[in-house]
């Protein structure tokens, strides 16, 4: 009984102990990003593994999610005579909710968890302390560049995957279950707002960029640098990341969306 | 690959990113609708709006025209006093003009539909309309044949 309750405390310690380290470690690497206006060629290269190879993924799903929401739209909507408001369900739930919180998870899965593998495995190979050692900052050269690429990247990502949505949509709604193309996007133009609707899906999917990075290259650089260590830092990532992504997305809808105009 | 080959891809995914960007914006949302902006204000009075809201739009003919910018109850008339911005180049709207307020379909969005009237002169920033038709609520309709039926 006693030995439950004292690995509960020690567990419990743990997780504020990594919060408190993690939040150290931003700190640290946003304090670190002001090198990177001098070498940024270092983040071109980061963009390139955490965006252009998480492209395809982000294409191939977002399509297929809007041709879902398409499916099922119509399937609902069909039952009220309401097909014409297709548009407005497809490209709400997209730029709302299903954008952000889809490509975050999915970045998570693609980048968040190859991020962590790769600085686990530096740090593992003793890499990271080779830095030190030549008197290169690590956080600076290696997490830096990567956290800024990641949090370019995901709104980018996530601007993408809504829009091919919207199109997979109508390929399905319009396309196939003959909705007519003329309500879907008239509909569509006339009830999704840029401010309330785009401005705010963009600064959820800056939010969810901004977590899933920095969960990312905290678990790497925090790894217990052995290779049962670095797999169970990936794991971590991928999992917090999802935890963290959608309990910020309640609050962050809560705050948007909350109270009705 | 060698840097130049990834450049050039990295520039690719960032400019797919805000075309992207761009198609939701230019597409997707209401920004080339209407645009308002230097039109002027009218205000109407209504004794039910039923489930108009903010940004609904003002036709007339079926045209948009205008939206509706706000809606408050004034204590005063005892009524909802509905303020729309009217489009710049509608200018020419007479004084008599009258507002009804309409529903898009069976279950669709409420609309204020303009009718306009026989007068010489103009309707004005800031102006009244005073003909105005409150919007049909449903269950009121209902009520009134149910009350029609029993008593016969």
């Amino acid at each position: 009984m006693i030995g439950a309750i004292q690995s509960l405390g020690r567990w419990g310690l743990g997780v504020f102990e990594r919060l408190g380290r993690g939040i150290m470690f931003l700190v640290r690497v946003l304090l670190g990003l002001g090198n990177l206006v001098t070498r940024p060629v270092l983040i071109i290269r980061e963009l390139y593994s955490v965006g252009v190879l998480s492209f395809l993924i982000i294409l191939v799903s977002g399509l297929f999610v809007g041709m879902v929401l398409g499916l099922q739209g119509y399937v609902t909507l069909s039952r009220f005579g309401a097909e014409s408001s297709l548009g407005v369900v497809v490209a709400l739930s997209l730029v709302r909710e299903l954008g952000p919180v889809v490509t975050a998870l999915l970045f998570a899965g693609r980048a968040g968890s190859a991020l962590t593998a790769e600085i686990g495995l530096m740090k593992a190979t003793e890499q990271l302390s080779g830095m030190e050692m030549m008197a290169v900052d690590p956080i600076k050269r290696v997490v830096a560049p990567r956290f800024l690429a990641g949090f370019i990247a995901m709104p980018l990502l996530a601007a993408i995957f809504s829009a091919v949505g919207v199109y997979g949509g109508m390929f399905v709604g319009v396309g196939l279950l003959g909705v007519d193309s003329g309500s879907y996007w008239s509909q569509m133009q006339a009830t999704v707002d840029l401010h309330n609707d785009i401005l705010n899906g963009v600064i959820k999917s800056l939010v969810f960029g901004f977590v899933a990075t920095w969960i990312a290259v905290y678990e790497g650089y925090d790894a217990t640098p052995t290779s049962e260590g670095v797999s169970r830092a990936t794991t971590r990532t991928v999992v917090n990341t999802a935890l963290a992504v959608l309990g910020l997305d309640f609050i962050l809808t809560a705050l948007m969306f909350g109270n009705p105009r | 690959m060698n840097r130049r080959a990834i450049e050039i891809v990295v520039g690719l995914f960032v400019a797919a990113g805000f075309a992207a960007l761009f198609v939701l914006a230019m597409q997707v949302s209401n920004l080339n609708q209407l645009n308002t902006s230097g039109g002027y204000h009218v205000t109407a009075f209504f004794q039910n709006i039923g489930g108009l809201k903010v940004g609904a739009p003002v036709t007339i003919s079926g045209v948009t025209i205008g939206r509706v910018s706000s809606i408050w109850y004034n204590p005063r008339q005892y009524e909802a006093e509905v303020k729309m911005d009217i489009a710049p180049s509608q200018n020419y709207l007479p004084k008599d003009t009258s507002a009804s307020i309409y529903t898009q379909g069976l279950l669709g969005e409420q609309y204020i539909a303009l009718e306009p009237g026989g007068s010489l002169q103009n309707l004005k920033d800031g102006d009244v309309i005073h003909y105005t038709q409150s919007a049909l609520v449903l269950e009121e309709i209902v009520g009134n044949l149910l009350a029609r039926m029993t008593t016969k």
